[in-house]
């Protein structure tokens, strides 16, 4: 998964039926059930604001997962040997799969599949912004694993416990195939640090374009964060800001292990914070990637609108093929 | 409208024999037997099981959320169908 923190503020529709009176009780219902820590199942009542939510959070993951298979899937035929074309065919196959358990659970809340797939397509649904990047080298798939998973697990892991019954059992099978994709990751990059000096200054070159991209996964600073109702609805456990903070200093180790630099002069340990400190954000770059300016969000879009309706015929015939199936199975009893 | 999307089906996975099945979650496909296929890919990646079933979704039929109390309340008072009711003398209590 990929889900970054897209805290942008959403169009107010009409007011959520969670305030109307004859809801009292159930929403009353539904605030103990959140505060016992307790899930909410698909066909429990829930304010609309909360279904709204949720629906705008798992398809952006879903869709995030979809179009995360495009960097990556580029160099599946240009892999340097047939074990990490394996791998790297296995760890794709899977982003496609969680994009699917996501769909799945969206689906729970009463919105249908073709619905969120036009909303990515007409440009109206977001997806990570990483995935705007372009993959230039080899060294990018491994870098990809290692900081792109990786900051994607410390993302995910608290929503294990969120407070949708359906969207956190997904994210249970999805954490559980995340740890190969960080691991196959680095294990490519220790490879290659191993090799020739050009090949350790393309491993250094793509974790100078990714880091920066990285960090940024975790969206806005939480004093820049719009929806602060996700923390109390049990959807978003841990802030923004402390999830980032995790992955810098887990990530800071790491780097000194594959020996290369972080493309951070200000990132050095505080002691009296206990964390490590690092540079500004350029949140310019970001809300522009996120507004669609990034290098390569034209071509994503085009690249899964072309998928779609290339195979639309196939969706028609199978169906069509089941419809004549299933009325010969009539006539013949 | 003509219908364009592929039906939903609810996937259950038996993950060794010896337990039951267990819903996992679900997939669109055009008919059964690529519903099961698709179930494999998608649920069944790294050997998760050893026999799966799907079915359509609108086919099964769920209890209403709202009819929780009267459907299952009922059998909080009896307490006495639990062996924890029933205090014995010690010697004897393992029974
Ligand atoms: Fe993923
Ligand atoms: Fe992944």
């Amino acid at each position: 998964m990929y889900t970054q923190a897209l805290d942008i503020p959403q169009p107010k529709r009409d007011e959520p039926a969670g305030r109307a009176p004859e809801n009292a009780a159930y929403q009353a219902e539904f605030d103990a059930k959140i505060d016992a820590g307790g899930y909410i199942e698909a066909k429990d009542w829930m304010p609309e604001a909360y279904r709204r939510t949720l629906i705008r959070q798992i398809s952006q993951h879903a869709h995030s997962e979809i179009v995360g298979m495009l960097p990556e899937g580029n160099w599946i035929t240009r892999a340097p040997t047939l074990k990490r074309k394996a791998i790297l065919l296995a760890k794709v196959q899977d982003e496609g799969g969680h994009g699917l358990y996501l769909y799945a659970a969206a689906e729970t809340l009463g919105v249908s599949r073709d619905e969120l797939v036009e909303a990515l397509h007409s440009g109206r649904a977001k997806y990570s912004s990483i995935f705007n990047y372009p993959t230039l080298t080899w060294a990018d798939i491994g870098v990809i694993g290692w900081l792109v998973d990786g900051a994607a697990i410390m993302n995910q892991i608290p929503l294990c416990k969120c407070s949708y019954g359906p969207y956190a059992r997904a994210m249970v099978r999805i954490c559980k195939e995340e740890s190969f994709h960080q691991r196959q990751g680095y294990d490519l990059l220790l490879t290659m640090m191993r090799g020739t000096a050009e090949q350790r200054e393309m491993v250094q070159d793509a974790v100078n374009r990714w880091w920066w991209p990285s960090i940024m996964m975790f969206g806005p600073h939480d004093k820049d964060s719009v929806h602060t109702e996700s923390a109390r609805w049990g959807i978003k456990r841990i802030s923004n800001d402390d999830l980032r903070q995790k992955f810098v200093d887990a990530t800071v180790k790491q780097a000194e292990v594959l020996g290369v630099t972080l493309p951070d002069p200000e990132l050095k340990w505080n002691e009296a914070r206990g964390h490590h400190d690092f540079g500004a954000i350029d949140w310019d770059e970001f809300w522009a990637v996120v507004g669609g300016h990034g290098q390569c969000n034209v071509d994503r879009l085009a690249a899964r609108v072309e998928a779609w309706e290339d195979g639309a015929w196939v969706r028609e015939a199978a169906l069509e093929h089941e419809r004549k199936r299933a009325a010969r199975e009539r006539r013949a009893a | 409208m003509e219908r364009k999307e592929w039906p939903l089906w609810e996937v259950f996975v038996r993950s060794r024999n010896g337990l039951d099945h267990k819903h996992c979650g679900s997939v669109h496909a055009p008919d059964a037997k690529l519903a099961l296929q698709v179930a494999r890919d998608v649920y069944t990646r790294r050997q998760e099981g050893v026999s799966i079933w799907v079915v359509p979704a609108e086919a099964i039929v769920a209890s209403d959320p709202d009819a929780k109390p009267e459907l299952f309340d009922p059998a909080e008072d009896k307490i006495y169908r639990h062996p924890t009711f029933y205090k014995l003398p010690d010697e004897v209590n393992h029974m």
